[in-house]
């Protein structure tokens, strides 16, 4: 009888991550504590908010009856500036990444090649977009050239680095064969890396620009035009029914960029 | 002592029209990007641009030395901007969970109405850059910590609902079916069978998503927004260069800090 008695009746799930209930305890307390210092940090003006409230509500509206005709000329400026941007930066940030990207996959080349490509795919990758453009738009001016280089820039490390990494581990059985034959270097990038990295070559660059497309309506927000300089103008004018049709049409450009290159890279792989 | 033919052919990879087809494919690529570049220069000043490289040496010359006495100054806007990316992080994900529930097919309560809503909201979330929502969030609810906090948030809904939704998707249905067979209820089926299998890759997400966010956070000031981005605007505002390398340098090593304790703590959960 007894030995029924002690059989327990009740079970507690296990912990799954951290094991140790001392340090369960631990992490628990120390997240609280941070949680009250951050939360004190931030002050906030709750009357601004409320009157801020009724402004948010109108912009709901403007979002759910948006304004398409009186910016119209704006917004497709602004539009055409920001497609043209797309396609010109990534075509330019591919080309350019290209010879990076094999110059940074550590079994083609020799080390000092393989040390400057790595360099340049770093500093491309550690600042952001925005901050770019605003030191382009300091040197070249206002506008869409200005943004065109930032996002070509930021094509250069994001394609060089995937790139590179796939370059690094293609089936060395094929690029053996290839060697065997006696081909030269250029030769030996044209019939054994090419062919096996082509495919995801041409899936990246469809992902940038999607990407790119995306980041040009944020760079024109510091001044390198595009979409993002006419919802700029928009929002501080309070014309929230031509920013809520600025931001629909970005949705809108954001999903058959996003639907069609993800079908085309299906077709192409 | 007659050569065989085909031996003397050059092997090509593909048929001729198969060549054809990719020649005029680059050819359209080539006619595309060349109109795209006339529309788009259309109205640049080449004199700006031409005049760059001098412009660039300028600006360069300002920013050495960095001025280093700056920094102390940055300390409260550093922690602001990390604030603003851990604070809003966890308002994202608590708003991504139920998300993510609801656009899962197999935890889905209805196919047909809550699934789309859900697909849409990810969507949206996604495609609007998180500097789209602060300058929005910046004009309705007034500049400060809060708007960088819930524009982070809003940011982060779509990413990590789409990525837990995949990682619900992809659970393992004889665990849940295990359950269910102890005649367990719905909130039981989903607290035991599927929330132990996600966990994972629930806080790798998490993790993923806060590494993302300090980055963007320490941009958000640019439109007022909080953290260390309004130094930023500031010191460019009134052309501070030196300035500018410190928060610069600054930015830079609290990503890749940040960077360094995201992917320690996914190699620790996963």
């Amino acid at each position: 009888m007894s030995s029924v008695a002690a059989y327990p009746t009740t079970w507690r799930r296990p912990p799954q991550i951290v094991k140790d209930r001392r340090w369960r305890i631990a992490l628990q307390i120390g997240i609280f504590v941070y949680l009250v210092l951050a939360i004190s940090t931030v002050d906030v003006n709750w009357s601004r908010v409320y009157e801020g409230l009724e402004r948010g509500q109108r912009f709901a509206m403007g979002f759910l009856q948006p304004d398409f005709t009186s910016r119209w000329t704006d917004i497709s400026r602004g539009l055409i500036e920001s497609l043209t941007m797309t396609l010109t930066s990534t075509v330019v940030g591919v080309i350019i990444s290209v010879p990076v990207g094999i110059g940074a996959a550590r079994n083609l080349v020799p080390r000092s090649v393989y040390y400057v490509c790595r360099g340049i795919i770093a500093v491309s990758r550690a600042l952001q977009e925005v901050i770019i453009a605003i030191f382009l738009v300091a040197m070249f001016g206002f506008g869409p050239f200005a943004g065109f280089l930032t996002l070509s820039f930021a094509t250069i490390g994001f394609i060089a680095k995937l790139l590179a990494d796939d370059i690094e581990e293609i089936d060395e059985a094929q690029a053996e064969s290839i060697r065997a034959t006696g081909a030269s270097w250029v030769q030996l990038i044209n019939y054994a890396i090419q062919p096996q990295v082509m495919p995801r070559l041409i899936g990246l660059s469809l992902y940038r620009l999607d990407i790119n497309f995306r980041e040009s309506a944020v760079i024109g927000i510091v001044g390198a035009g595009g979409i993002g300089a006419t919802l700029n103008t928009a929002i501080d004018r309070y014309e929230y029914d031509s920013a809520g049709a600025v931001l629909l049409i970005i949705i809108l450009i954001v999903m058959v960029a996003e639907y069609s290159s993800s079908y085309l890279r299906k077709f192409l792989q | 002592m007659t050569e065989i033919a085909h031996y003397s052919e050059v092997w090509r990879h593909r048929t001729p029209r198969k060549r054809l087809f990719m020649w005029m494919g680059w050819l359209a690529l080539v006619a595309l990007f060349v109109w795209c570049w006339q529309l788009m220069t259309e109205n640049t000043m080449w004199y700006f641009v031409l005049d760059a490289p001098r412009q660039a040496a300028d600006i360069g010359g300002r920013m050495v030395p960095p001025r280093w006495s700056y920094l102390p100054e940055l300390m409260q806007p550093l922690w602001d901007t990390i604030n603003i990316a851990t604070l809003g992080t966890i308002g994202g994900v608590i708003m991504a969970v139920p998300v993510a529930f609801m656009a899962a097919r197999n935890t889905t309560p209805s196919q047909t109405i809550l699934r789309p809503m859900a697909l849409f909201i990810i969507v949206t979330s996604r495609s609007i850059n998180s500097l789209i929502w602060a300058l929005l969030l910046v004009a309705i609810i007034g500049p400060g910590l809060l708007a960088g906090i819930v524009a982070i948030a809003l940011r982060s809904i779509g990413f990590v609902g789409k990525l837990l939704y995949e990682a619900i998707e992809e659970t393992d249905a004889r665990q849940i079916e295990a359950i269910e067979a102890t005649g367990a209820s719905g909130a039981q089926v989903l607290s035991y069978g599927i929330v132990p299998q996600i966990m994972p890759a629930f806080w790798g997400i998490s993790v993923f998503r806060w590494d993302i966010n300090i980055r963007e956070s320490t941009i958000l000031g640019l439109v007022g927004a909080g953290g260390i981005g309004l130094k930023l605007q500031a010191s460019l505002n009134t052309l501070a260069w030196s300035q500018v390398t410190v928060i610069l340098l600054l930015i830079l090593a609290t990503v890749v800090l940040s960077e360094w304790v995201s992917a320690r703590m996914r190699q620790a959960i996963i």
